[in-house]
C-alpha cells in the first residue's frame, strides 16, 4: 500500500524545457520535478501550451531544448527502443478518451496486455474486465466506444491507461466535457487510483474544482511570458501565492475588484434590444 | 387582428455646433437592422463638415429604437475620431449602447493577432509551392520506406497487428468491391466492343472485336479501372478512417502504447489490397470479356463459341500477367496514398475531408503515371 517515503523520490525531472512549433515558441525554460505519489497539476489558461507540454512528456513531441528525465534515464536522447520501453511505464488518458473505435472496451484494454505479456486470451479478458470494473464499467466489456457516454469513455480510457500497471499516469483534461457530478466522481477515482495502485499522476487541467480536489503540487503556465510563473501546492498558490495573476485564476477572478463587464438584465434608459 | 406594423422611422442626423471646435451630433429615428440606416459612412460624413472639430457630444433623445447595428456604427465613428483627432463624449448615448461599447473596447486588440490578408508575391508563392512539393515528396518517400520495412517485418513474421483487422479489410476490399467492379468492367467491355465494331465491321473483320476487347482488358483496362475504383472507394475510406483516428487522438494512443501505427494500421490495409487487387483484376477481365461478348453475340452475329475461341486464341498469359502485376502495384499505390494522407491529416473535420480528396487524386494520378511508365518499358522490351 502507499508508502510515502519521507525523502521523496523524483519520478520525472524536467529541466529547462523549451517547446516550439517551428520558430513559434510555445513554452520555454520549464523546470519542475514530479515526486513519487504526487498528483501533479499542469495548469494555465486556454491555449497556453499545457497539452503540448504533456505531449513532450509522453513522447509525442520532441522538445526544442531541455531534458525530460524519468527514473530509467533521460527520455528524448534515448534510442527509440529504449524510449518505447520507458513509454510502456506510463499510461495516458487522452482528452477525448481516444479509445480505438473499431474495438470493444475489453479489446481496447486487452490489446496492450496481449502485446506485452504472454497471458492466454482468457486471462487477458479477465484482467481487462477487472480494470474496467475498477473504473466502474463492469458489464460493458463488449460495448464499442461509440455506444457509451462521454464520461464512460473517459473512464474506459483510464482503464486502458492502467492496462500495464504503469508507474505514472498522465491525464489530459480529464474532466473536460463532463457534468460536475461525473467530474467529481472522476476526481475521486483519480485519488483512489493514486492511493491503491501507488502511482504518480500528472494531470493537465484548468478545472478549478479538480485542481483543489486532487492536486498536491502544480505548475502554472502563462501564455504571455511563455513560461511557468508559479509552482507549488495549488491551495497555497490560491491563498497566499505571490503572483496576483495566478491568484486571480485560482479564485476565478474574485480576488480582484468586482468587474462591471457583465451586462445588466434590464435598465430603464435602454430603449432598444428588447423589441417585440 | 395583429396590431398594424408601424414602419420604422428613418434615421435623422444633425450636427449642431456648440462652440469653437465642439458640436453635438443629434441622432433621431429608428436605427435598426430592418430599416435603412446611414451606416458608419453616414455618421462619418455627418461629422466631416470641413471645420476642424475636436470634441463631439451625442444627443440621442430622439432615437426611439436601436440595435447592434447602431453600436457598430458608433464604434466605427470612434475609430475614425481616433484617427482624425476628434474626441467623442459618450454620455449622450443610450445607456445600454454605452455599456456595449465599453464591453467591446474592454479588451484591447491583441497585437499581431489580426491576420494579414495581403497576397504574397508571385515568386514567394512559387517558392513556397516548390518547398512544399519537396516536403510532400520527402514525406511520401519516407512513408514508402517505413511501409516497406513494415512489410519486411510481416514477411519474417514479426509484424504486430490484429488478424481480425486484416480479415475485415480483406472483406471490405474484396467481396464488397465486387458489385461496382462488375458493373464498371462489363460496361468497359461493352464500350470497347462498340468502338471496335464500328471500325472493323466495314472490313467484315468483326471477329477481331474479341481480340480487341480481351487484349485491352487483360493488358490495361482491367487493372486501371479496378485501381481507379479502389482509389475512389477504398483509398478514400482509408484516408477518412485514419484521419478520424488522428482527430480522436487514437493514433497518439497507439504511439504511446508502443504500437507502430505503420504496422498496426497501414500494414493490414496494404496487405488486403495487395492480396485482393490481383483477384479483382482477374474478375474484372472476365466481366469485361463478358461485356464484349454481349456486343459480339448480340449485335455482330458471332456465335458464343466463335467469340470464346477467338478470345482464347488471341490472349496470351503474358497479357494477363502484365495486368495482374500492374494491379499489385496499383494496390500498393492506393493503400499508401490513402494511409499517408490519413495519417498526415489535420485535426479537424475539413482536414479529414481534404485528406480523403487528396488521397483519391494522388492515387489516380499515380496509377495513370505508373501505367504510362509501364507501357513504355514493356514497349521497349517488346513484351
Amino acid at each position: 500500500m502507499p508508502e510515502k517515503t519521507p525523502g521523496k523520490t523524483p519520478q520525472i525531472i524536467v529541466d529547462d524545457l523549451t517547446l516550439a512549433y517551428g520558430d513559434f515558441v510555445i513554452q520555454k525554460n520549464l523546470s519542475f520535478t514530479v515526486d513519487h505519489g504526487d498528483i501533479f497539476i499542469i495548469m494555465g489558461g486556454s491555449g497556453c501550451g499545457k497539452s503540448t507540454v504533456l505531449k513532450s512528456l509522453i513522447g509525442l513531441k520532441p522538445p526544442a531544448a531541455g531534458t525530460v528525465r524519468y527514473a530509467r534515464g533521460e527520455f528524448w536522447p534515448a534510442a527509440p527502443a529504449t524510449r518505447e520501453a520507458m513509454m510502456r511505464g506510463f499510461g495516458v488518458l487522452y482528452q477525448s478518451g481516444a479509445l480505438w473505435s473499431s474495438m470493444t472496451l475489453a479489446e481496447n484494454v486487452g490489446l496492450p496486455l496481449g502485446e506485452y505479456t504472454d497471458l492466454p486470451p482468457a486471462d487477458i479478458r479477465d484482467l481487462a474486465a477487472m480494470k474496467l470494473a475498477l473504473v466502474g464499467l463492469s458489464g460493458f466489456e463488449d460495448y464499442y466506444p461509440s455506444e457509451i457516454s462521454g464520461g464512460m469513455q473517459k473512464r474506459a480510457g483510464i482503464a486502458r491507461a492502467m492496462a500495464l500497471d504503469p508507474a505514472i499516469l498522465f491525464f489530459d483534461e480529464p474532466s473536460a466535457g463532463l457534468d460536475p457530478l461525473s467530474s467529481k466522481r472522476l476526481d475521486d477515482l483519480i485519488l483512489e487510483l493514486r492511493d491503491s495502485l501507488d502511482t504518480t499522476i500528472v494531470v493537465v487541467t484548468h478545472e478549478l474544482d479538480s485542481i483543489f480536489a486532487i492536486g498536491n503540487n502544480s505548475i502554472f503556465l502563462d501564455a504571455v511570458t511563455k513560461t511557468a510563473i508559479a509552482s507549488g501546492n495549488p491551495k497555497d498558490l490560491r491563498d497566499h501565492g505571490s503572483n496576483a495573476e495566478v491568484r486571480d485564476f485560482l479564485n476565478r477572478g474574485r480576488s480582484a475588484q468586482p468587474q462591471e463587464v457583465s451586462m445588466p438584465s434590464d435598465s430603464p434608459t435602454r430603449p432598444g434590444m428588447a423589441r417585440p | 387582428m395583429l396590431p398594424a406594423q408601424t414602419s420604422p422611422d428613418p434615421v435623422r442626423l444633425d450636427l449642431r455646433s456648440t462652440g469653437t471646435g465642439t458640436a453635438t451630433l443629434v441622432i433621431g429615428g429608428d436605427w435598426i437592422l430592418e430599416a435603412p440606416t446611414p451606416g458608419h459612412s453616414g455618421l462619418v460624413k455627418a461629422v466631416s463638415t470641413g471645420t476642424a472639430l475636436t470634441a463631439i457630444a451625442f444627443d440621442t433623445t430622439g432615437l426611439s429604437d436601436w440595435d447592434s447595428t447602431f453600436v457598430t456604427a458608433i464604434l466605427h465613428l470612434v475609430q475614425h475620431g481616433d484617427d482624425s483627432g476628434i474626441r467623442f463624449d459618450m454620455d449622450g448615448l443610450p445607456q445600454g449602447a454605452r455599456r456595449l461599447i465599453d464591453l467591446a473596447t474592454a479588451v484591447p486588440e491583441r497585437q499581431g493577432a489580426r491576420r494579414r490578408s495581403e497576397r504574397p508575391g508571385l515568386l514567394t508563392r512559387l517558392g513556397g509551392q516548390v518547398i512544399e512539393t519537396g516536403r510532400d515528396t520527402m514525406a511520401f518517400i519516407s512513408f514508402m520506406g517505413e511501409a516497406t520495412i513494415a512489410l519486411g517485418r510481416f514477411l519474417v513474421g514479426r509484424a504486430r497487428f490484429r488478424r481480425v483487422d486484416l480479415m475485415a479489410m480483406i472483406e471490405d476490399c474484396g467481396v464488397r468491391a465486387l458489385p461496382i467492379v462488375s458493373l464498371i468492367s462489363v460496361l468497359i467491355g461493352l464500350i470497347l466492343a462498340f468502338v471496335g465494331a464500328i471500325q472493323l465491321r466495314p472490313f467484315g473483320a468483326q471477329i477481331y472485336v474479341a481480340d480487341l476487347v480481351s487484349i485491352a482488358m487483360a493488358r490495361e483496362m482491367a487493372a486501371i479501372m479496378t485501381g481507379i475504383i479502389m482509389a475512389g472507394r477504398t483509398g478514400a475510406a482509408f484516408a477518412a478512417q485514419l484521419g478520424t483516428m488522428q482527430v480522436n487522438e487514437e493514433i497518439d494512443a497507439f504511439r504511446t502504447l508502443g504500437f507502430d501505427p505503420m504496422e498496426f494500421l497501414v500494414l493490414p490495409r496494404m496487405l488486403a489490397l495487395i492480396l485482393m487487387m490481383p483477384l479483382l483484376t482477374i474478375y474484372s477481365n472476365v466481366m469485361g470479356i463478358l461485356g464484349g461478348a454481349i456486343v459480339g453475340v448480340g449485335m455482330l452475329g458471332l456465335t458464343p463459341t466463335e467469340y470464346y475461341l477467338e478470345t482464347a486464341l488471341s490472349t496470351t498469359l503474358t497479357d494477363l500477367s502484365l495486368g495482374i502485376i500492374k494491379s499489385v502495384f496499383f494496390g500498393i499505390i492506393v493503400a499508401i496514398t490513402g494511409c499517408l494522407k490519413g495519417i498526415q491529416s489535420g485535426r479537424s473535420a475539413s482536414a479529414v475531408g481534404d485528406a480523403a480528396t487528396s488521397a483519391v487524386v494522388m492515387a489516380i494520378v499515380m496509377i495513370i503515371v505508373f501505367d504510362g511508365i509501364f507501357a513504355v518499358v514493356t514497349n521497349i522490351l517488346g513484351i
